[in-house]
């Protein structure tokens, strides 16, 4: 009989024991592991996402707009845009600053842009490692 | 901000550079274990790299 209890099952792990590793590892990429004491880790993700994010800018690449349409241009813009967001604290500050280019031709620019969700795609798998620590499911 | 130009070849072994390093950090249990998935990594990406760079020379021909 399937039940209706909205309780997460008790191997779950609390929402308070990974939520703040998790939220300044998305702010701050590498903060997240900082703060679980993994020092080392915590700066080679910082060091590696950075000067992905920063090269991505000095080759002039461009931020995605979410755009939907066919398929293909949903997948690419949205999931472009979740990319770029994932990067956090330097996406916010390139946009409030005005570094956000607008999208041009050339394979440089094509790069900057792949860097660009690169960097986040990054730290996205860096949020999840910092989950897996906070929530005990790795050292 | 300063702008840069890199090649392909210099802009994708930066891409896997900073992969493999992020890669290697997340993955394994011991810092050895993740030096070496790392290592391996950036191995396979330039592996990759040199292979789809011939392929498309050969393909075009």
């Amino acid at each position: 009989m399937p039940s209706n209890d909205s309780n997460p099952p008790a191997d779950m792990p609390s929402t308070r024991s990974w939520f703040p590793a998790v939220g300044l590892g998305w702010l701050v990429p590498g903060a997240g592991h900082f703060l679980l004491k993994r020092p080392g880790r915590g700066a080679l993700i910082l060091a590696s996402v950075v000067s992905m994010f920063l090269l991505g800018l000095m080759m002039r690449g461009a931020m995605f707009q979410p755009q939907t349409g066919d398929l293909l241009t949903t997948i690419i813009y949205v999931g472009g845009f979740v990319g770029d967001l994932a990067s956090g604290l330097l996406y916010l500050l390139t946009n409030w600053l005005g570094y956000n280019q607008p999208d041009v031709a050339g394979h440089v620019h094509d790069y900057g842009t792949k860097f660009l969700v690169g960097a986040g795609l990054l730290n996205v798998l860096a949020m999840v490692d910092a989950y897996e620590i906070a929530s005990g499911k790795k050292d | 901000m300063p702008k840069m130009n890199l090649s392909h070849f210099e802009a994708a072994i930066l891409f896997a550079l900073f992969s493999s390093i992020v890669l290697g950090v997340i993955t394994k249990r011991t810092d050895s274990e993740r030096l070496r998935y790392g290592l391996r990594c950036f191995g396979y990406f330039v592996l990759a790299l040199i292979g789809l760079g011939w392929l498309m020379h050969f393909g075009h021909g």
